[in-house]
């Protein structure tokens, strides 16, 4: 089963190096890692999928909270929230497909973000299985290329993931972020 | 104050209670070094290797409690640290590693001696740095030295490229605690923990306590005491958890494990309820997990709270620090007894005696065990013994009888040859008072004998016992064991250990009959300035019983044979 969870992190050098090293050492299956800016400056979130059992979810977070610059970690797949994926995909058009993948995206509320002779890019946000489901039709027309920004998720209302007292650390390492 | 970085380097140890560095310079730290000059209450240790300077700090640390600090220019000086780091890593020993590294303008290009410290010793470090600016260095270092000592201890790298070293800014020393955003500030247990641990322990008929070097970590040895003798509750040692319970404590039972003794391990398949008190289930103490203390239930008290449910599923964790959580549940709980159990238990150790070697006769031979037990009986057990790797450490572990905390310093987690003489050094040059004991085997010594001419030149008085049964011994027991016997790169030649020891000017004996083990015991006690060193030719052909082969079941010991003539009763 897939198992989700949000990580607040420092803006520190290496901390992504850090957090990645940690599943590979312990033989954790990453199945999908996101990284970004949050509404705290010194302060990165990541939404971490993880394919296994309950036992290693919770020695992920576990193992993670370990991490000097992990502020902190929650499971999110035990409490309702909000999971997105955003695709880039570019299909090939030729001939009258350009209106059969026009159709598409209005059933998915997919978009054209760029038109060329003979492609376009079109732009889905979802959750995995729309993705998947729209994917799986593009492909009968023609994919080129695809790019996934992995799972973003947030917990719904109260479930907040927020630094709990976080003070930033004196020793802040370099200036370049992860 | 206006100083260089590697001025601020000095003054920020001296604020963390540095006065005693083991390392090696190169250029990258050549700053440092050159700084170091202007710092007289600073000792520096000039080690032979690198391996040399991480085992001394890790040596240091386990005996004094203290956090270790070794010192490594870039590149090589710094690999060379990898495998003390790794070890202390392991045994959860604070130590912090600075290393000197190419300038900042250089990083990235393959610089002469550039090696990317940080990236190898990510896996093996609690945390390390790479400072890039001056400004860094104050507070890198105070959270550092935090986060090397605090909750579970551990090994911390400091990396300072050299131009950090070299510029200069304004110093303010600093003097507020660190923050960690990772720390768990709360140590303590709940009451619905404590509820729930008295209700497991009032259940219980067959209880046991299984004691940990986290234990002596958070210096708990008198809460276990005050525990076990309140609800009579019998204990077993892992080996780093040796010193926790004095030995002889009519309690303490001895080491559990692979070469546990036979009763500790039959006690544990039988106990109803585990105790493991900071402990981790190593694959070395559990043997086969399907089949590990099938009949208990467990409580799980560890400050890492991803120790927790690691290996053993348990009924209760409790993630706190172990002085805080065992007196909690002390306070509450009422006193018991189990008398049928211990005697059960008795009467389990009572075969020992007919099997252990030290009620054989030795024939005119010298057993290693002999030789240790014998250590244990003219040194009074009161010495702080640091064994190698081996099967010399395991006949340690099984004949010296420890009865204080951090008197048995030996490499556990990553058991790593090599590391009792710089160990052994780090451990008395902290410790300055006190006697200690180097043993080791023929093998290990060979890897770090080179700090020999560290020990005579600091005149570290240790008194380094070579266990030499001319075989990488406990290989050579696995291949009797489980490979046909096929010695196959096990026999071992060595060099004659005791010209070796002339040739540094160190007192030497070489011991071949039990019955001048008593002698060698006060030659080494004469010498009291500078190391000593004592060859013990001892059986080629032996073994470590019992031994429960790798991945078996606990209860699945290989036994000693019952001994023939009986000598000596306990
Ligand atoms: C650095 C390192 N290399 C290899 C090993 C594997 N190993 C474990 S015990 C042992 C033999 C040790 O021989 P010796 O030091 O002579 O001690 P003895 O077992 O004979 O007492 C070896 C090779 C190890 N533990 N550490
Ligand atoms: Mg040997």
């Amino acid at each position: 089963m897939k198992y989700s969870m949000s990580a607040l992190v420092e803006n520190k050098p290496g901390v992504l190096n850090r957090v990645v090293s940690l599943f590979r050492r312990r033989n954790f299956n990453l199945d999908s890692l996101t990284v970004g800016r949050t509404e705290i400056p010194d302060l990165s979130r990541m939404t971490i999928l993880i394919e296994g059992t309950e036992t290693e979810a919770r020695k992920v977070e576990k193992c993670l909270s370990k991490l000097v610059n992990v502020v902190q970690v929650e499971h999110l797949h035990d409490k309702p929230s909000v999971m997105r994926d955003l695709a880039l995909i570019k299909v090939k058009v030729e001939g009258d497909r350009r209106s059969e993948v026009m159709q598409l995206c209005d059933i998915f509320r997919a978009r054209v973000v760029d038109v060329a002779e003979k492609s376009v890019i079109v732009e889905i946000t979802g959750e995995e299985d729309k993705i998947e489901g729209f994917t799986d039709l593009l492909r009968k027309i023609g994919i080129i290329e695809m790019v996934r920004t992995g799972i973003v998720a947030m917990g719904r209302g109260e479930h907040t993931v927020s630094p709990n007292g976080y003070r930033k650390t004196a020793a802040k390492g370099s200036k370049s972020v992860l | 104050m206006k100083l260089t970085g590697a001025e601020i380097l000095w003054e920020c140890l001296i604020r963390e209670g540095v006065d005693l560095v083991f390392g090696y310079p190169g250029g990258a730290i050549l700053p440092a070094y050159d700084a170091m000059t202007k710092y007289p209450q600073i000792h520096h240790v000039l080690v032979r290797h690198e391996q040399g300077a991480a085992h001394m700090a890790d040596g240091y640390a386990r005996a004094t409690g203290k956090v270790g600090v070794a010192v490594a220019t870039s590149g090589p000086g710094a690999t060379n640290l990898v495998t003390g780091i790794a070890t202390a890593m392991l045994d959860s020993s604070p130590i912090v590693c600075i290393t000197g590294q190419v300038p900042t303008s250089v990083i990235g290009s393959d610089a002469f001696q550039e090696i990317d410290i940080t990236g190898i010793t990510l896996p093996i470090t609690k945390h390390n740095y790479l400072v890039t600016e001056v400004d860094e260095i104050a507070p890198t270092i105070r959270e550092a030295f935090h986060i090397a000592k605090s909750g579970r201890p551990g090994p911390v790298l400091v990396d300072i490229p050299k131009d950090v070293q070299i510029a200069v800014t304004e110093y303010e020393p600093i003097s507020e605690p660190a923050v960690v955003p990772s720390e768990r500030l709360v140590t303590v247990a709940t009451t619905d923990e404590v509820d729930r641990a008295l209700a497991l322990l009032e259940e219980s008929e067959r209880p046991l306590i299984l004691a940990g070097h986290g234990l002596t970590l958070s210096g708990a040895e008198q809460e276990l005491l005050e525990f076990a003798e309140k609800r009579q509750i019998p204990v077993a040692l892992t080996l780093l958890g040796k010193g926790t319970l004095a030995e002889g404590h009519p309690l303490c039972l001895g080491m559990m494990g692979m070469h546990g003794e036979a009763h500790v391990n039959i006690a544990i398949q039988e106990a109803d309820l585990l105790l493991a008190f900071g402990m981790r289930f190593d694959d070395r103490v559990t043997g086969d997990l399907k089949t590990y203390a099938q009949n208990s239930k467990k409580i799980h008290v560890d400050i890492d709270a991803s120790e927790i449910n690691k290996n053993v599923r348990v009924d209760l964790g409790i993630v706190g620090d172990l002085k805080h959580v065992i007196g909690q549940i002390t306070e509450r709980m009422q006193p018991a007894e189990h008398a049928e159990w211990v005697n059960l238990i008795q009467s389990w150790q009572d075969d020992r005696h007919l099997r252990d070697i030290y009620n054989a006769d030795p024939g005119g031979k010298l057993y290693a065990a002999h030789v240790i037990r014998d250590l244990w009986k003219y040194t009074g057990g009161e010495c702080v013994v640091v064994t190698d790797v081996g099967q010399h450490q395991m006949w340690e572990a099984q004949y010296y009888h420890h009865q204080r905390p951090r008197t048995l310093i030996t490499s556990g987690g990553l058991g790593t040859m090599g590391f009792a003489v710089p160990a052994s050094i780090g451990a008395k040059m902290g410790l300055k008072d006190g006697e200690v004991w180097t043993i080791v085997g023929d093998g290990g010594f060979q890897m770090t004998m080179m700090e020999l001419a560290t020990a005579v030149e600091q005149k570290v008085n240790v008194n380094i016992a070579i266990m030499n049964n001319s075989y990488l011994g406990m290989v050579r027991q696995w291949q009797e064991f489980f490979y046909e016997e096929r010695y196959h790169a096990t026999p071992m030649g060595s060099p004659d250990f005791c010209k070796l020891a002339d040739a540094y000017r160190i007192p030497n004996m070489r011991v071949t009959r039990r019955e001048e083990i008593p002698q060698a015991v006060e030659f080494a006690r004469q010498q009291t300035e500078g190391p000593v060193l004592i060859e013990f030719v001892v059986e080629k052909h032996d073994i470590v019983y019992p031994m429960v082969p790798a991945g078996a079941s606990l209860h699945n010991m290989i036994r000693r044979p019952v001994a023939g003539a009986v000598t000596e009763k306990e």
